[in-house]
């Protein structure tokens, strides 16, 4: 670790707290209707798309109307992404002409999106028509995201109505999740990305001229009948892939989905092309999940709650990634015979640098690495794979945490209330009192509700990853010998049972058996927790609000934090232990053998 | 629920023309305008042609050139159509043969120095395009590069100076070496004394 290092990663806790409350204050004015400033712009177009899709805004949903609202927008949203990529083929704006994908992965891809999971079995710039990555993918990245902000309002809003029904229009609060927050923060922050060099054009390729001719020393790997025809590319220019890039960098980070324009995701320049867009990308993943806590505490009438659950959320991340930085940092002890310097100083980043870009250097790239994962986001600079195995560790235990460490924007929150749920009924069962949160009494519907959100994760991952390894192609999937192998496949099932989408990306998950179980694995995971969340809404907003009993657990003090955080831990570490310590922990202690 | 059919089609088709085409297309537009250079990928022109771009490494092992990172990209480095890393584990012994193979290398293009090598320069980067090595890298290679090119050794690390970039704003990120500028600088060093 150097300070340089350290400060960079203070730098962003800093920045983040400062935009937490003037983000959380605006969001709550636009949840209540009265978005300052931008509806004199944008509050006839919200109209005009009410209008025309036939509904009245003023309704009030019950929590099943929610749901089926939800669900079917999903579904829909779903099918026309589906067509999309099947036709790809015979649509416009496909300027290197790829060709349509094939049912298996354009229904896990059209899974993954629709799902704010972006997990991709697909290269985005060697499959996707610069129409699929925005119509499709960008689009989705805002939908997906929207979808769940509306969940958490309905969630939020179940909490502070007392004896009534309704919950909330998922309508509305999907179109002012879209127009009023997302859309204008993409804007703005998509122009400054490209002015550090991301790229967005609508054209396909760029050729360049090697400054050093090819010649035959040059290695050239084997790829399956493909190598040929990129040979004959490659052999006399360098192809540069372009296309509409920044406006999905920024879309899919601020809806915290991840999936990226470049195989390479943010470690590819064009992505990514500065250590400050690496900045400006990373709190673009976190500073509407920290705003909407934010948010949570000024519905709810007590913004000590907000901060009590953010407090919980930004400990685990920034213990986490000191984890990760510090075993970063160590390197690779297997390769420090072979005379290689691994120090870290002022004229090389030093530690273990493979799957890293110099520009990042250690301390951005394990603080992406961690937070990326915390977030359901899954858009790292570098490569996870080849990340130390503690390195490794820490994003796997992050997705494991039920991505409530910031997580999702509105899934996180939501994740985190269940787990709020959960942490007073133990409490309460301790001191054996009638566990109650902000004045509504839990009883068994919503103690049940709570844990078919909470195990529906732990029980999809393990499944799948059993599963799969049982078979001989899910096997054959794995890129690397030994524990870390088992880690590539329980990373991979971890990340879409989570909604996260990173992946070690060694693991060839682009055949039938991963895609087919990929995609159910997240529509699970996504679905199955937000139905239950918006059961839960429904059941609290009949609730009257009961006199808050002496003797009970206070949930705003510190005292709570420390037990919501115990709480948040043990639950995932109980269902994951055994499954980490066959991968990344077997693999630490082979390598320091 | 049939009742909420005719708002949910409409509704993805219209935020999908809103989300999916009206603000990416908008932006592209704006940033033609305002960062047409960015935008299109900070390419470098010489004598008008395109002979490569800022933010994309190329593959070098002539002693003549500074070499960039070991890059993964399939089937050939340096794939700017198929960016990647190589994703292989710290405990894979493919991992350990590599860095091997990479050490030898640079050892036999320049047999005299004994000095340890920068960690950067025998991993390969997480894109397999990274521009950038990191100074130590790039003074390591000084010494076979002069010797390689005929010149003295102190003009070639006034050049690498010249095209070491610090942290950004003194804090982000780490300092480091375009290679491509870096080459193209030592090219047209060497090219000078003959066109005149």
């Amino acid at each position: 670790m150097t300070l340089h290092g350290l400060l960079q990663i203070a730098l962003f806790f800093g920045v983040l707290l400062l935009v937490t409350k003037p983000l959380g204050l605006y969001m709550a004015r636009v949840y209540k209707g009265r978005p300052p400033g931008l509806s004199v712009v944008l509050g006839p177009l919200e109209r005009d798309i009410y209008h025309l899709c036939g509904m009245r805004s003023e309704e009030e949903m019950a929590w099943k109307r929610y749901a089926q609202s939800l669900l079917l927008f999903s579904a829909f949203g779903m099918a026309v992404l589906y067509v999309l990529l099947r036709c790809q083929q015979d649509l416009p704006l496909n300027p290197r002409h790829f060709g349509s994908l094939a049912p298996d992965l354009a229904f896990n891809t059209a899974a993954s999106y629709v799902s704010n999971t972006n997990w991709q079995a697909y290269a985005g710039e060697s499959t996707m028509s610069h129409l699929s990555q925005m119509a499709g993918l960008t689009a989705q990245d805002f939908m997906s995201s929207a979808a769940t902000m509306g969940a958490l309002m309905a969630l939020i809003r179940g909490l502070v109505r007392r004896g009534t029904t309704t919950v909330g229009n998922f309508w509305v609060d999907l179109v002012r999740s879209i127009l009023y927050i997302l859309l204008p923060l993409a804007m703005v922050s998509s122009l400054m990305l490209i002015s550090q060099g991301a790229v967005q054009s609508l054209t396909g390729s760029v050729f360049v001229q090697w400054l050093q001719p090819r010649h035959g020393n040059q290695p050239v790997q084997d790829s399956d009948g493909q190598a040929d025809r990129q040979e004959g590319f490659g052999a006399s220019q360098q192809v540069l892939a372009l296309g509409p890039a920044a406006t999905q960098v920024i879309a899919r980070d601020l809806g915290t989905s991840g999936g990226g324009f470049f195989s390479a995701n943010s470690a590819h320049p064009f992505e990514s092309p500065t250590p400050l867009s690496d900045l400006l990308l990373l709190l673009l993943q976190t500073v509407v999940a920290a705003g909407l806590t934010y948010t949570y505490g000024k519905m709810v009438g007590d913004t000590r709650r907000g901060w009590a659950i953010l407090s919980v959320m930004l400990v685990v991340l920034s213990v986490g990634a000191a984890i990760t930085y510090q075993a970063e940092s160590a390197g690779n002890p297997r390769i420090l015979d072979l005379g290689v310097d691994l120090s870290i100083t002022d004229q090389q980043p030093g530690g273990n640098m493979e799957g890293k870009e110099i520009r990042f250097g250690v301390a951005q790239t394990a603080l992406v690495a961690t937070a990326t994962t915390a977030t359901s986001t899954g858009a790292p600079n570098g490569m996870q794979d080849s990340l130390s195995p503690l390195g490794g560790l820490v994003p796997l235990v992050m997705m494991q945490s039920g991505e409530v460490i910031l997580g999702g924007i509105g899934s996180g929150l939501s994740g985190m209330i269940v787990l709020v749920i959960i942490a007073v009924f133990i409490s309460g069962l301790m001191v054996g009192r009638t566990p109650e949160y902000l004045g509504k009494k839990l009883e068994p519907y919503e103690i049940k509700m709570a844990s078919v959100a909470i195990l529906v994760m732990p029980i999809a991952t393990l499944v799948a990853t059993a599963f799969v390894l049982m078979t001989e192609t899910g096997r054959d999937a794995i890129a690397n010998p030994g524990p870390h192998g088992l880690t590539e496949v329980l990373y991979g099932f971890t990340s879409m049972a989570n909604n996260n989408g990173s992946a070690f990306g060694g693991l060839n998950a682009d055949s039938l058996l991963y895609n087919v179980s990929g995609a159910l694995v997240m529509l699970l995971g996504r679905f199955w927790t937000t139905i239950p969340i918006l059961a839960l809404a429904g059941s609290f907003a009949a609730k009257k609000i009961v006199h808050i009993s002496e003797g009970a657990l206070p949930t705003h003090m510190p005292l709570f934090a420390v037990w919501l955080m115990i709480v948040t831990v043990v639950v995932s570490a109980m269902s994951f232990f055994p499954a980490l310590a066959l991968g990344p922990i077997a693999e630490h202690l082979l390598m320091t053998d | 629920m049939k009742d909420q059919i005719r708002p949910a089609l409409t509704m993805v088709l219209l935020l999908t023309v809103l989300t999916g085409l009206t603000y990416p297309l908008t932006v592209t537009g704006l940033a033609q305008v305002f960062f047409p250079d960015q935008a299109n990928g900070s390419l470098i022109l010489r004598e008008g042609k395109v002979v490569g771009s800022r933010l994309i490494g190329q593959y070098f092992d002539k002693p003549e050139y500074f070499w960039s990172r070991p890059s993964a990209t399939a089937p050939f480095p340096y794939n700017a159509a198929a960016s990647g890393g190589s994703n292989l584990g710290p405990t894979n012994p493919v991992l350990i043969d590599a860095v091997k193979t990479r050490v030898a290398a640079l050892r036999t293009a320049d047999p005299g120095n004994a000095l340890p090598i920068p960690v950067d320069l025998v991993t390969a980067s997480g894109s397999g395009l990274d521009p950038h090595i990191s100074p130590a890298a790039a003074l390591y290679q000084a010494k076979r590069v002069a010797r390689a090119r005929g010149l003295d050794e102190n003009s070639v690390l006034t050049l690498v100076s010249k095209h070491t970039e610090g942290r950004q704003f003194g804090l982000l990120g780490e300092p480091r070496v375009n290679v491509l500028m870096l080459n193209l600088a030592l090219d047209a060093l060497t090219a000078e004394p003959v066109s005149r």
